[in-house]
């Protein structure tokens, strides 16, 4: 290697780590703040001591959360609704992904922008129709939608589904015909070429598909909020802010505890699957 | 008993036209060879075969049952891919057991075949690797495995060999024809390379334009093409082709290439060239084999003409001349001994009793 490009590469080196600084500093220190904050007592939050460190840690907040019988509702809500989702997004994904990307059928190029462009509408543009649609079901079949938190397995879905199918057409996309045709000369159904060939070899954009679905329907405020307004109904996101701040009383402690105790299970799976996921995305983005 | 025939085969995409009527019939364990140029529809019609295509019109028959509508699945075909299309998360052993595995057969004859057959491709060390670890050459053999442990009525060869290096590529050529000879399944192999056409063929099917241009044995391919285009695409260094008049004087027939360079036609050859005598727009064809330095013996209708070389390429055993003719570049394959030199001018004889005459407006070699 030439000095020049050795004093290059070293300049490239700099910046890059400059920049990788500067965005773990922002990135990092909400959760570190949020974690400091868990540990201390009210009395501590609202005196002026330092923000940054701890005087006298605390156990209470996690102690009190954990036997809250709101808080673990809220947390065996989001967990059934997340893992609901995720299994409902997948049994529609996968399959529209592969008929989508290996198919041609008449309006098979027009479906799969649609898909797209459904990814693309906001959920604030949404959940006013859908209060309609609720009410329209209503009418019709007697079936209540509103303030059950099992409606948000239904509803999450709109969400999930247009990405989680967009990104697995991609990956799709990338595995060569071939594969399938030599699969479909060696005896196998489309079924068989989908579970025995497209779903091991395309893993990666599984997995990235499926931990998007987990996190957005983990972490969604808006639809929880609108939807399900009973104590009881409610899953984490919106339940924390709705039973933790009474009326001008933020009761911060117990806030950041159980926001930070809420984000621990896709923490968890992402440094879990985060090779597969990473995988998963830029194949998606080359090939998409 | 797996014979293939072919009945008026026809693919249009989209109205553009790839296959436009072959009939062909192949005998049971007969080795044939679809070659051309890229776009003259042979892996097309290959695909057709497979059942990976649909057919616009015409009939496909394997064993003698019309398999139009039949699935690849249920044709009891193999087929072997450009790029091998291996299963990459499967190890060599779960690649080629993945018919048999779904097949639902018994594990242990599953076992015996895999083990068996990659006694005879050389891979039994490989069973238990990942294609990914694997080279060109393996690669290729485990996917000619995985298509003759099926035991299938027809394997289908879709320019297997055009990813491997030249050298690795006259290797597994080789390799394909001894398994073809011990395997002997009926095969169809479609190739653009007309060196590997020749080597493996019992019959080679030429296709031009979607079209056969030709079926036959190899030589007789090569000696007795049937139009222009067979004539130019078969052999290497290529055949010799440019424009001719046909003289006809007191009996005797001569080809004029200009007004330098004019040979007597073999006296067994007047007749069938009569008619044409006079007329315009004639080729003539002579192979560069058949154009040589002199040689002390003179056979019948071997006739000496002047040339300057242009360029020479000494390749060991032979020397090819190249010089001019009518603005058409001709090639001569020469002894090195009579060591022609670029610029100086040199006798060559040629070969008469080997010539072509071809009807340039209807491509036919008369």
């Amino acid at each position: 290697m030439s000095a020049s490009l050795r004093k290059e590469r070293r300049s490239a080196l700099v910046w890059s780590y400059a920049f990788l600084v500067v965005f773990a500093v922002i990135f990092l220190t909400p959760p570190l703040y949020m974690f400091i904050t868990s540990l201390k007592t009210s009395a501590e939050i609202s005196a002026a001591t330092l923000p940054w460190w701890v005087f006298h840690p605390t156990l209470d907040n996690y102690s009190a959360l954990l036997t809250s019988e709101a808080y673990l509702t809220f947390f065996r809500n989001s967990a059934v609704v997340s893992l609901a989702v995720v299994a409902i997004t997948m049994a529609i994904s996968i399959p529209a992904a592969f008929s989508l990307s290996r198919m041609r059928f008449w309006g098979s190029g027009a479906l799969a922008t649609g898909v797209f462009l459904t990814y693309l509408i906001p959920e604030t543009l949404l959940f006013i129709p859908l209060f309609k649609i609720f009410a329209f079901v209503q009418d019709w079949t007697g079936i209540e939608l509103m303030n059950h938190w099992w409606v948000l397995i239904v509803i999450f879905p709109t969400l999930t589904v247009p990405f989680c199918t967009w990104i697995m057409i991609g990956y799709f996309a990338s595995i060569p015909k071939e594969l399938d045709e030599a699969a479909l000369i060696d005896g196998a159904g489309y079924f068989q070429v989908l579970t025995r060939i497209f779903l091991p070899v395309a893993l990666p954009g599984v997995i990235a598909a499926t931990i998007f679905a987990f996190t957005v329907s983990w972490a969604d405020f808006l639809y929880p909020m609108a939807f399900a307004t009973s104590i009881d109904q409610m899953v984490l996101p919106a339940g924390i802010v709705s039973t933790l701040i009474k009326g001008d009383v933020f009761n911060w402690g117990q806030i950041m505890t159980a926001a930070l105790l809420g984000a621990a299970p896709p923490l968890i799976i992402y440094a879990f699957l985060m090779d597969y996921y990473i995988a998963g995305l830029t194949a998606g983005a080359t090939k998409g | 008993m797996a014979q293939v025939t072919l009945r008026n085969l026809v693919k249009d995409y989209d109205q553009t036209p790839a296959v436009r009527g072959i009939d062909l019939d192949i005998a049971d364990k007969e080795f044939v060879v679809l070659v051309g140029p890229s776009g003259c529809g042979k892996t097309t019609t290959l695909r057709m075969i497979a059942g990976l295509e649909d057919i616009t019109d015409g009939e496909i028959l394997i064993g003698g049952d019309v398999v139009n509508d039949v699935p690849p699945k249920d044709r009891d075909i193999a087929m072997v891919f450009q790029n091998y299309a291996l299963y990459p998360h499967m190890t060599v052993h779960e690649n080629m057991s993945f018919g048999l595995r779904l097949k639902k057969l018994p594990k242990d004859e599953i076992a015996r075949r895999v083990t068996a057959v990659a006694g005879i491709l050389g891979i039994g060390e490989l069973l238990d690797r990942k294609p990914k670890q694997l080279s060109g050459g393996q690669r290729q053999r485990v996917a000619m495995g995985r298509a003759i442990v099926r035991n299938p009525k027809v394997f289908l060869f879709d320019e297997p060999l055009s990813n491997l290096d030249a050298k690795l590529r006259v290797h597994m050529r080789t390799e394909i024809k001894k398994v073809h000879q011990k395997v002997r399944t009926t095969t169809v192999y479609v190739t653009h390379d007309q060196v590997e056409a020749m080597t493996l063929a019992d019959r080679v099917v030429v296709m031009n334009a979607g079209r056969i241009e030709q079926a036959g044995a190899p030589n007789d391919l090569y000696h007795r093409p049937a139009t222009l285009f067979v004539a130019g695409f078969i052999g290497s260094p290529a055949m010799n082709i440019t424009g001719c008049a046909l003289e006809e004087t007191a009996g005797a027939l001569r080809v004029r290439l200009n007004g330098e360079v004019s040979f007597p036609v073999p006296a067994e050859r007047t007749a069938r060239y009569r008619a044409y005598a006079g007329q315009r727009r004639l080729l003539f064809g002579l192979r560069p084999e058949h154009l040589t330095e002199m040689r002390p013996h003179s056979v019948a209708n071997q006739c000496p003409f002047e040339v300057t070389p242009e360029v020479t390429e000494p390749l060991g055993m032979e020397t090819l001349v190249f010089f001019n003719v009518n603005g058409t570049e001709m090639c001569a394959r020469t002894n090195p001994a009579a060591n022609a030199q670029p610029g100086v001018r040199t006798r060559l004889l040629a070969d008469l009793n080997q010539m072509h005459l071809i009807d340039e407006a209807s491509g036919r070699v008369l």
